[in-house]
């Protein structure tokens, strides 16, 4: 990536910070598990803490979706992105692995490739957003974790995904 | 008049009662015909010794061989008149009638040392010659491989081609539910019969490759977390790490002479194909290239490897020195060209080959002046081709109402036939080479 694409991706994740994108998925909500509310609660300073990556709406979005045989980010997962990037930031103990996934079609090995491709794309977007690569391991299953298997768009659209997942808050 | 109709009620019992053969975990269909197919009859071999009759119908795995190699169609049982088990014994003229062009004959006895002896003879209906008349000796246990080599001989003696039906399969099976999935790498014998388990993981198994030698396998493997690639001795079980860096370990593929691994790894940032020297694990770097550079396969003389690169923006397939050097792309037909699998002689390259959103087996013929191609497979989501080791069949991989499973389809295409297992996914098939004596 040139400077200017960085400059411009840069630019692209300030104006999505605003909102966070729809077309990903959701996570479902974790069980819980936390101890109740008390009193003593930690006044704001802005930073996420731990407890943000299962209540605040964009660290819950943790799949980011590709088109087909493509690695390139659609615009608007750049908020999602941000987002992240920003909890790395305000955690610089937690630590993420991007798991790259692929649709059925094409050969298993070509997949492991594509996969990793999307994983890279998505670590690269991290960093350009303040998350910084120490943080970030990228690992590619190709097309051998799919969380559904029909044969159809439908599915395919679900497969073609990078997960991100937090291996330490 | 009976004479007369004979034939034709020969041919009604063959209708109806179409050949099947079954296997222990794997279903065999022959979905195809082939009138080309030449006729011959493999009458029963009875057990004539005195302990215990062999479990294995020595007779029914030839037919059943011979039929799914597409070159021969065998005589139902049922329309069996006459049941020779010697030469002398065989009446040429209903065989002549029955339109029968070669027949074999045989009996089972025990063996001196225990086991089980099998004696046997072809003959040319025609000519009334006798072009076979051997004796294998095997273990009680080893009666299946005795009707492999059998049928080798057979088909080797009428084709003037080595047969590949005393050969194995590798291939891998998924089961149970998406999220919590089962992963095992397989053996079995090249008719689906006799799976054995090499390995079973909860995470995804893929790429099983065989030594020239036959007695061991490369895989690749998730259970570390990330890919791996390992290699195991089929007899020991014993299992050695190869490659574990950082991003993707995988396409593992080993030289004709077994002493060098062409191997895929994303150590530098993205896939680039490597050899590795297997006695000193040194690595040479033979792609270096932004593309995806993976699937590399030697050519049977080891001084190149044929390998698939995204390079021109998607996926076709290239030819490169083994020692490294400039890359020369082979195929031009096809939006998609993947996963070589390269035939014993070196003419043909079989490749999963997709136009729009349609996969198929397609086969390069590089031996003519003019490229010529042929696709082998008429369904949607064919993949992973792997030559016999005669180049005779190719067994690929595909998708039957939402599920895995194996084809193997005769060199001519007129001939497939189905393996699936009874549960869950089957995948990434591998054909051994041929076997040692």
């Amino acid at each position: 990536m040139n400077n200017a694409t960085r400059a411009l991706l840069v630019a692209a994740i300030a104006v999505g910070l605003s909102a966070c994108a729809k077309k990903v998925r959701e996570e479902a909500p974790a069980p819980a598990a936390a101890p109740a509310p008390v009193a003593t609660a930690p006044v704001n300073d802005g930073r996420y803490g731990p407890e943000d990556l299962d209540t605040v709406a964009c660290l819950r979005q943790r799949t980011i979706l590709f088109d087909f045989d493509q690695d390139s980010l659609k615009p608007e997962v750049q908020a999602v992105l941000a987002c992240h990037a920003k909890y790395l930031q305000d955690r610089p103990e937690s630590r993420v692995t991007l798991e790259g996934n692929a649709d059925e079609r094409g050969t298993r090995e070509y997949n492991l490739g594509l996969g990793e491709r999307r994983g890279n794309a998505v670590s690269g977007a991290v960093q350009a957003a303040g998350g910084s690569a120490g943080q970030l391991t990228v690992v590619s299953y190709g097309e051998e974790r799919p969380t559904c298997a029909e044969s159809a768009e439908s599915c395919w659209g679900n497969n073609r995904r990078v997960e991100i997942v937090y291996t330490a808050r | 008049m009976t004479r007369y109709l004979t034939p034709f009620i020969f041919l009604a019992a063959l209708l109806a009662a179409p050949f099947q053969a079954r296997g222990q975990a794997l279903e065999l269909d022959i979905v195809g015909g082939n009138a080309a197919a030449l006729p011959i009859t493999v009458v029963p071999m009875p057990y004539l010794g005195t302990a215990v009759a062999p479990d294995t119908d020595v007779g029914a795995i030839i037919a059943a061989n011979l039929n799914r190699s597409g070159q021969f169609r065998t005589l139902a049982e049922s329309s069996l008149v006459e049941k020779p088990i010697r030469g002398a014994e065989i009446q040429f003229p209903t065989w002549r009638v029955l339109k029968q062009d070669f027949i074999v004959v045989g009996r089972i006895l025990d063996a001196p040392d225990g086991g089980y002896r099998v004696e046997y003879e072809l003959w040319d209906v025609a000519k009334q010659e006798r072009l076979l008349g051997l004796a294998m000796s095997g273990r009680v246990r080893g009666m299946r491989d005795i009707a492999h080599q059998i049928s080798d001989q057979i088909y080797e003696k009428i084709l003037g081609v080595r047969g590949a039906f005393w050969t194995r399969i590798a291939y891998v099976t998924a089961t149970g539910p998406l999220n919590s999935r089962q992963f095992a790498l397989m053996v079995a014998d090249s008719d689906g019969v006799n799976p054995q388990t090499v390995v079973r993981s909860r995470e995804p198994l893929l790429s099983p490759a065989w030594s020239p030698d036959g007695r061991r396998l490369a895989y690749v493997s998730f259970e570390r977390g990330n890919s791996t690639i390992y290699i195991q001795e089929l007899t020991t079980g014993a299992r050695e790490v190869i490659a574990s860096f950082r991003g993707i370990n995988g396409a593992p593929n080993f030289s004709p002479d077994g002493t060098r691994l062409a191997l895929t790894l994303s150590r530098t940032g993205n896939p680039e194909v490597y050899v590795m020297d297997l006695a000193s694990k040194a690595l040479t770097q033979i792609t270096r290239h932004f593309s995806i550079d993976t699937e590399a396969v030697w050519t049977p003389d080891g001084q190149s490897l044929v390998f698939t690169s995204d390079r021109a923006g998607r996926a076709q397939l290239y030819q490169v020195p083994a020692s490294g050097g400039e890359a020369v792309r082979l195929t031009f037909e096809g939006d998609f060209n993947a996963k070589a699998s390269i035939s014993g002689d070196g003419k043909k390259i079989a490749m999963a080959q997709g136009s729009r959103n349609v996969y198929r087996i397609a086969v390069l013929d590089r031996s003519l002046a003019q490229p010529r191609w042929q696709t082998l497979s008429p369904g949607n989501l064919d993949e992973s081709p792997s030559f016999a080791p005669n180049a005779s069949m190719v067994l690929y991989a595909t998708k039957d109402r939402g599920r895995g499973v194996l084809y193997a389809v005769s060199a001519d295409a007129r001939v497939r036939q189905r393996l699936v297992l009874s549960d869950g996914d089957v995948r990434e098939p591998a054909w051994s080479p041929y076997r040692q004596r």
